[in-house]
């Protein structure tokens, strides 16, 4: 099949807080092919987002530090990049596209000189030449009047119109890699929907992938090819988005999938609600992060962490319970 | 580096354990330990401590009253055997003048601000809080205060109400009402919008609740940040005035008065302005030190 | 039509906010947040609010509150309109109406133990004089939203979204209230906690018989747990009909699109798109005619001029849109 374009393998990355360690994330394993889109879910506090800034080393400097596993992107190692090498790499093979769209642009510079400026770093080209890169960026994601809006300051422009400049900016420089950390959640569901058609149409047109960062299961199911769920800063399952939905292994996942109340259905029967709640970070690391929540939990699930192993080709899950020898029968009580 | 190779429990995740992890966090967080981290404003600590402690104890400390004056010691120099600060125009002891006027610095520079806070939180709860045309004119008449520099503003007030311990303290507290009454009204402003006050609303809590249980200790640690910052101006505001014969009056020790006292002989005894001057500087430094470390612990920002 | 008992009645209420204008000495704009809103709540029963940002179902939350005053209309609570009421009465009818917050990390004061946050209204109102008693209700109202005695002395940064939200319910059921306006409780919390507060939403309702006023701009919570849900854009209810009939039968164009535009409920759903143009117009300055004209697919020429008023489709199900007149 394609190729595969970044490859992370056991990638933990700790905080060292004065209250203790923690392990935001504790062992993530993936891989992303060219030209596919990815999804990693989770609750907050799950390390999804450390996990794509532990990619970009974007880490606080003081604090946070990847201990262990290694991340590839092609053949090279981003671990043993120098701060110099990885700047470059920012700028030209990733890209990312943040939360709040609000918040990303400068309120104080107009949009065309952000926007060059940031085209400038990268290459070698004159101001003119970046302009232009810069204008046909808006236009190809669907601004109306490039030009007038390269002379508009953010405020002036609505959230769906700032995400769509954040976008511009990451595509001008065709990334192979776009990395999108909840780039819908701030926006409302009508301007979402044309937010991912916008990002669907570029990788169609750009060959690009992207690592798409959401809690929302419905994107994940409009966008993605393959899909991770994490949980307390570990992969709990991975496969692709259809055998995830069709066939989900992990109890964890069991509960994402019935939490929510379906708008196709009319039943007013309780949410099956997981109980209790995620973690403390600081606490994990010796035993199955869910087995507090979870129904099915045994001895051996509080005394060993389990292992994230390929049960049938291409869906990973990490769970005592579900082996060669045994499996789990969904829809078991989750009363718990 | 990597896994600590702990035993694995039986409930890693379990009740006590995540107690535990609550103990440990309150622990990390509580602005005590923030604060002995903080090595900087630790020293300033320790220097206003120290003061504080000397100014307590003066009767003790000081080996000569401090009024005490022979004229045929006059003019001693630094270091001599009896007076290691060595003596003023009068023959009186500098080390025990320093420690008795230490006293009544630190009185004056802590009574000053606590007048001005006092004065200035009820003005600025009341014109952020309520706002409209009461707003207008407490500001109005703060901004009047404003426009005499605070120090004009004390003369002013001195010279009305006359010199002496008390009204010193009070002339550099009533100078200090407009900062403070400025600070808490934007403060005021700031947590009035939040979520919180418009829950209290809804209950039905009255605005005087509102003002002095909600309002009043969530703008606190702004306040104790800037008033720890507004002693060393007093102190300085002090001396200044003393040292202008219009603080405290001789013979009573003061830091200012001992650097008046210096002045007229500056060229023969450099020591005795010099040695005033240090105590100043060291706590004013100190008191210095200390806010700005208080303000760093306060912002959440900074948490480590 | 309806025998049931009318608990909140909103009439004809709008709210305008004067902003200040761009230039330094222009005119004074006038933002619209909400245009003649007309709503009956049912004992007992849940409306949802649904709509975007910027389309006034918070503003329409707070107005029920007292957190705002309607620029015109009245609402009222058991016939007596809720802003003309004085002293004594008031503060009866403070009681009746109570809020839950977006946020649960703002709504608690973060110097104030959850203790003393709960025992706060029991004690504005004098409900409890003696400090025992207090305890004891605090404890048992703390229980009852799955919180216990440990927690009572924590502080608000101590807690998770989904329990501060509990001490935000245990806070407003203290006062025994008929109405409770959730402004999109659940939104700030994740996938999991949000179903164990929902969960907790329809518990206390069936043990204390409440009413609920439920915004939110999440259509699958919004329709799980109405009864009937009412659909705002720029300022104005568009449609209001029954929770189930929102998916089986929608009306207005504005309706449709936003279930389009809804992700999909599995990775084999592919849905076909109505694609409303633009954004939704300035809430700013004077408005003429349909708030959707700008944007919605069959756009006629009366809906540039014109602006429809809610009326009966059939039974229970009312739309504002002249496709339908």
């Amino acid at each position: 099949m394609s190729e595969v374009l970044l490859k992370v393998e056991n990638l933990k990355t700790y905080f060292y807080q004065a209250s203790g360690v923690s392990k935001a994330v504790d062992g993530v394993s993936f891989s992303l092919n060219q030209g596919e889109t990815m999804g990693i879910v989770g609750e907050s506090g799950s390390g999804k987002s450390v996990t794509s800034s532990s990619i970009m080393r974007l880490l606080p400097a003081k604090t946070g530090r990847i201990v262990d596993g290694t991340i590839l992107f092609g053949d090279t190692d981003i671990r043993s990049l120098s701060q110099r090498e990885i700047l470059s790499f920012r700028g030209n093979d990733f890209a990312m596209i943040f939360q709040n769209p609000m918040t990303s642009l400068d309120p104080v510079f107009k949009v065309g000189r952000q926007m060059t400026e940031m085209i400038l770093a990268h290459r070698k080209i004159s101001k003119r030449e970046a302009w232009e890169i810069a204008v046909d960026a808006l236009a190809q994601v669907g601004i109306p009047e490039p030009e007038k809006r390269m002379n508009s300051y953010p405020h002036e422009l609505s959230g769906g119109m700032c995400q769509r400049v954040i976008i511009a900016m990451a595509v001008c420089s065709n990334p192979k890699l776009i990395i999108a950390d909840e780039p819908t959640t701030a926006l409302d569901v009508t301007v979402q929907a044309q937010v991912l058609e916008l990002l669907r149409e570029l990788q169609r047109k750009n060959g690009t992938s992207i690592l798409l960062i959401t809690h929302n299961l419905g994107v994940v199911w409009e966008m993605c090819d393959t899909v991770m769920v994490m949980y307390a800063g570990k992969t709990v399952e991975y496969a692709t988005c259809k055998e995830l939905y069709a066939n989900p292994l992990h109890p964890y996942t069991w509960g994402l999938l019935d939490s929510m109340p379906k708008l196709s259905s009319d039943s007013k029967k309780e949410l099956a609600a997981i109980p209790g709640v995620p973690p403390d970070l600081r606490l994990t690391g010796t035993c199955c992060n869910f087995y507090n929540r979870c129904p099915y939990c045994t001895d051996l699930c509080r005394e060993a962490i389990p292992p994230l192993t390929e049960l049938t080709p291409g869906h990973f899950v990490a769970c005592h319970r579900q082996s060669e020898t045994q499996t789990l029968e969904r829809g078991g009580s989750l009363d718990g | 580096m990597g896994d600590k190779k702990s035993r694995p429990s039986g409930d890693a995740l379990g009740r006590e354990a995540n107690i535990e992890m609550l103990k440990r966090e309150r622990r990390a967080n509580n602005a005590w330990h923030k604060l002995k981290r903080n090595k900087i404003a630790m020293a300033g600590l320790f220097v206003i401590v120290f003061m504080v402690l000397v100014a307590i104890f003066a009767p003790l400390l000081a080996p000569y009253p401090p009024n005490k004056v022979n004229p045929g010691q006059a003019y001693l120099p630094f270091g001599s055997p009896g007076h290691i600060f060595g003596t003023d125009d009068l023959g009186r002891d500098l080390l025990s003048r320093i420690i008795y006027g230490g006293r009544i610095s630190l009185i004056v520079a802590v009574g000053a601000t606590f007048v001005g806070a006092t004065l200035g939180i009820l003005l600025g709860l009341t014109a952020g809080y309520f706002g409209g045309w009461l707003d207008s004119l407490i500001m109005r008449i703060m901004d009047g205060m404003f426009s005499f520099p605070f120090i004009l503003m004390a003369m002013i007030l001195i010279t009305v109400i006359g010199n002496g311990v008390l009204n010193v303290t009070f002339a550099i507290g009533i100078a200090n009402v407009p900062s403070f009454a400025r600070v808490v009204r934007g403060q005021v402003h700031i947590v009035k919008r939040e979520e919180y006050c418009n829950a209290g609303k809804v209950i039905g809590v009255s605005n005087t609740r509102q003002l002095f249980c909600h309002i009043l200790p969530n703008t606190m640690s702004q306040i104790i940040v800037y008033a720890t910052l507004r002693v060393a101006d007093a102190i300085i505001s002090e001396a200044f005035l003393s040292f202008l014969g219009l603080g405290i009056a001789l013979p009573t020790a003061s830091w200012g008065s001992i650097l008046k006292t210096g002045r007229e002989c500056l060229t023969t005894a450099p020591h005795v302005a010099t040695i005033g001057g240090v105590f100043i500087l060291v706590t004013v430094l100190g008191f210095n030190l200390l806010g700005d470390g208080i303000r760093d612990i306060m912002d959440p920002k900074m948490k480590q | 039509m309806d025998e049931r008992r009318v608990v909140l009645q909103v009439q004809g209420v709008s709210k305008d906010f004067e902003i200040k204008s761009k230039e330094v000495f222009g005119k004074k704009q006038t933002l619209h947040a909400l245009t003649d809103v007309n709503l009956h709540i049912y004992q007992g029963e849940t409306l949802g609010i649904i709509g975007e940002s910027g389309c006034g179902k918070s503003t329409l939350g707070r107005c029920m509150v007292r957190l705002h005053k309607p620029t015109r209309g009245r609402i009222l609570c058991d016939g007596e309109d809720i802003f003309a009421l004085k002293g004594e009465k008031q503060q009866k009818l403070c009681r009746d109406i109570q809020m839950i917050f977006q946020d649960p990390y703002s709504s608690l004061d973060p110097r104030r133990t959850a203790a003393y946050s709960v025992a706060e209204p029991l004690r504005v109102h004098g409900i409890l004089k003696n400090q025992d008693a207090i305890d004891e209700r605090v404890l048992e109202l703390m229980q009852e939203v799955g919180l216990d005695l440990q927690h009572l002395s924590r502080y608000p940064h101590e807690f998770s979204g989904g329990q501060r939200q509990r001490i935000n319910i245990a806070r407003a059921i203290a006062l025994n209230p008929k109405v409770i306006v959730c402004d999109e409780p659940v939104s700030a919390l994740d996938v999991s906690i949000q179903a164990q507060v929902i969960n907790l939403f329809r518990r206390m309702q069936r043990e204390h018989g409440l009413t609920y006023v439920f915004i939110s701009h999440d259509l699958g919570i919004i329709k799980y747990i109405s009864d009937r849900i009412a659909i705002m854009y720029l300022g104005r209810v568009v449609e209001l009909c029954s929770a189930e009939a929102i998916y089986r039968s929608p009306l207005h164009p504005y309706t449709k699109a936003l279930l389009s535009a809804i992700p999909p409920e599995s990775p084999f759903d592919k849905k076909e798109r109505i694609i409303l143009a633009g954004d939704i117009p300035s809430p700013i300055g004077e408005q003429i005619g349909c708030p959707l004209a700008g944007r919605c697919p069959s756009c006629m020429e009366r809906c540039k001029k014109e602006a429809p008023g809610l009326k009966d489709y059939k039974k229970g199900h009312q739309v504002a849109c002249f496709l339908y007149d």
